[in-house]
């Protein structure tokens, strides 16, 4: 069990608790986060999970897979630390991450 | 008054634009009193798992619910499940249940969707002839699905498609029967359908194109025991899954005097001709400000961007719908992702090679890039999505030319979909 916390793009803070092996996108649906779609379902497909991980904890989200990458190359909001929800899979290290959401998602 | 009550704002379905709707409320901090109404006795869940994941028993029937049962509880909603809507009285602004209680509303949404195509053919109504549209049907299908047994697939589309590759995978021989000459013909265009063809037949599928369906033949006690077809031949099956579309739900709606035309009418705003009664998703005969033409769009992308319309407008905001649809199917180790509707293109453009297993079709019309059909290459979907919505003239040889970025084609960011 671990606490991840999601910042709006208006700061709304919100803090929820996750077990290992969910997906930050699955975290954020599971406790209606406004502001990640993951319209999918976490399949890759749209796009519309985008996250801005706090530096430093970027590292520990392990790395972009290829398709991640083009479907995250459009995002005019996209940073050195973006990440699509559906494809960060949590784990204990991950405990007290912090993840911003970004204004549109696409 | 100073008290003013709570309005009542009652949801009718309990499918993917219901749930989206309910959630984009509560995430909106809605302060009126909703009641969602679903037929099935499950929470709004997502239905594309129910022809893969779900299917293949990958994945279990809790993460198909949108949200967990928790969040609804939680938030001082009501979900009356396992319950029909039968009749609206608008007079009188009531529905009827199927439990016989009645329902009082303020503000009605109907997301009825959809109900699948049924063959009306000879033997139509043997035994272990499927349909598949919620988790029941998935569940039953998934009984079917053993090593060495014998499945027909009548159809051909994005359903049947994606259930000849769940199935293959578990040793099932299957066999997929399409009237068209092609697959996914109503969807795609003819690159995009070869490709899919090839890759159900190097997979083991038996794939028969302009291939009618005349009945059924009966086995013991009453159970399919194969698929008769237009030249007179029989397919010998174990179990026949019938995927030929659906029809949208407008029952309600028509009897309440609703117009309906292939779909329940609604206007930009998702608004039906009666002001208290909105309707959304699959059921829908919409305006969409992206196009001339009203469209009816069977897709999750168009329920979930319904559903916010709506939420827009239940709360006096008035945001007009504008999407652009997309849509996307999985099968075997291939993304399809697709943006825009290409039916009227006068132009195909393809980037890449089928060969390479990643490449992207453009449809045009008029110059203007109006739909986008990508396997495996995600970059040309999402620089689809932002050509489609531009709607400028663009040159095909840059589309095609392997040695100019897609991104780069895209003439400035674009902020929101």
């Amino acid at each position: 069990m671990g606490k991840i916390t999601f910042i709006e793009n208006d700061q709304t803070v919100h803090v929820a608790e996750f077990e290992a092996g969910s997906s930050v996108r699955q975290i954020a649906v599971d406790n209606a986060i406004p502001g990640i779609d993951g319209d999918c379902g976490g399949e890759c497909a749209c796009g519309t999970c985008h996250v801005i991980v706090s530096e430093g904890w970027f590292s520990k989200t392990g790395t972009l897979g290829g398709e991640e990458e083009q479907m995250l190359s459009m995002t005019p909001e996209r940073t050195s630390t973006s990440r699509l929800g559906c494809q960060v899979v949590l784990t204990d290290e991950m405990d007290g991450m912090t993840v911003h959401l970004p204004e549109f998602q696409m | 008054m100073t008290n003013k009550q709570k309005e009542t704002t009652v949801i009718v379905g309990g499918g993917h634009a219901a749930g989206a709707l309910l959630t984009t409320l509560l995430q909106k901090n809605y302060q009126q009193e909703v009641v969602l109404v679903g037929e099935e006795p499950h929470p709004p869940y997502q239905r594309p798992p129910l022809s893969k994941d779900y299917l293949a028993g990958e994945v279990d029937q809790a993460s198909l619910y949108l949200k967990p049962c928790s969040v609804y509880e939680n938030s001082g909603h009501q979900l009356r499940l396992g319950v029909r809507a039968k009749e609206i009285d608008r007079d009188n602004k009531t529905i009827t249940l199927s439990d016989h209680g009645t329902l009082q509303y303020d503000r009605l949404v109907l997301a009825t969707g959809s109900q699948v195509r049924r063959l009306n053919a000879p033997g139509a109504d043997l035994k272990g002839i499927h349909y598949l549209h919620d988790i029941a049907d998935s569940d039953a299908l998934h009984e079917e699905l053993v090593p060495g047994k014998r499945l027909v697939i009548v159809g051909g589309g994005y359903i049947g498609l994606e259930v000849a590759a769940s199935a293959i995978k578990k040793g099932v021989h299957v066999t997929v029967l399409e009237a068209a000459e092609r697959l996914m013909q109503r969807v795609t265009g003819p690159e995009i359908s070869a490709f899919f063809y090839d890759k159900h037949r190097s997979a083991g599928v038996d794939v028969r194109l302009n291939t009618a369906v005349t009945g059924f033949e009966a086995g013991d006690q009453g159970h399919v025991a194969g698929v008769t077809l237009g030249e007179g031949s029989t397919i010998p099956a174990d179990t026949v899954l019938v995927s030929i579309g659906i029809i949208p739900e407008t029952a309600l709606a028509e009897a309440a005097g609703l117009p309906c035309d292939d779909g329940i009418i609604v206007d930009e705003f998702t608004r039906t001709e009666d002001p208290a009664i909105l309707a959304i998703g699959d059921c829908t005969q919409h305006r969409n400000l992206f196009f001339t033409n009203r469209q009816r769009l069977e897709s999750v992308a168009n329920a979930v961007d319904q559903a916010r319309t709506a939420a827009a407008t239940l709360m006096g905001e008035e945001k007009p719908y504008d999407s652009v649809p997309w849509f996307w199917s999985n099968q075997y180790d291939v993304r399809l992702q697709m943006v825009g509707l290409s039916q009227n293109h006068d132009q195909r453009v393809i980037r890449g090679s089928p060969l390479d297993k990643a490449f992207a079709v453009f449809y045009l019309r008029k110059g203007c890039v109006i739909a986008v059909d990508a396997i495996n290459l995600p970059i040309a979907f999402m620089v689809g999505k932002a050509l489609v919505r531009q709607h400028k003239k663009i040159s095909p040889e840059l589309l095609k030319d392997p040695d100019i970025e897609l991104k780069s084609l895209v003439s400035s960011p674009q902020t929101s979909s």
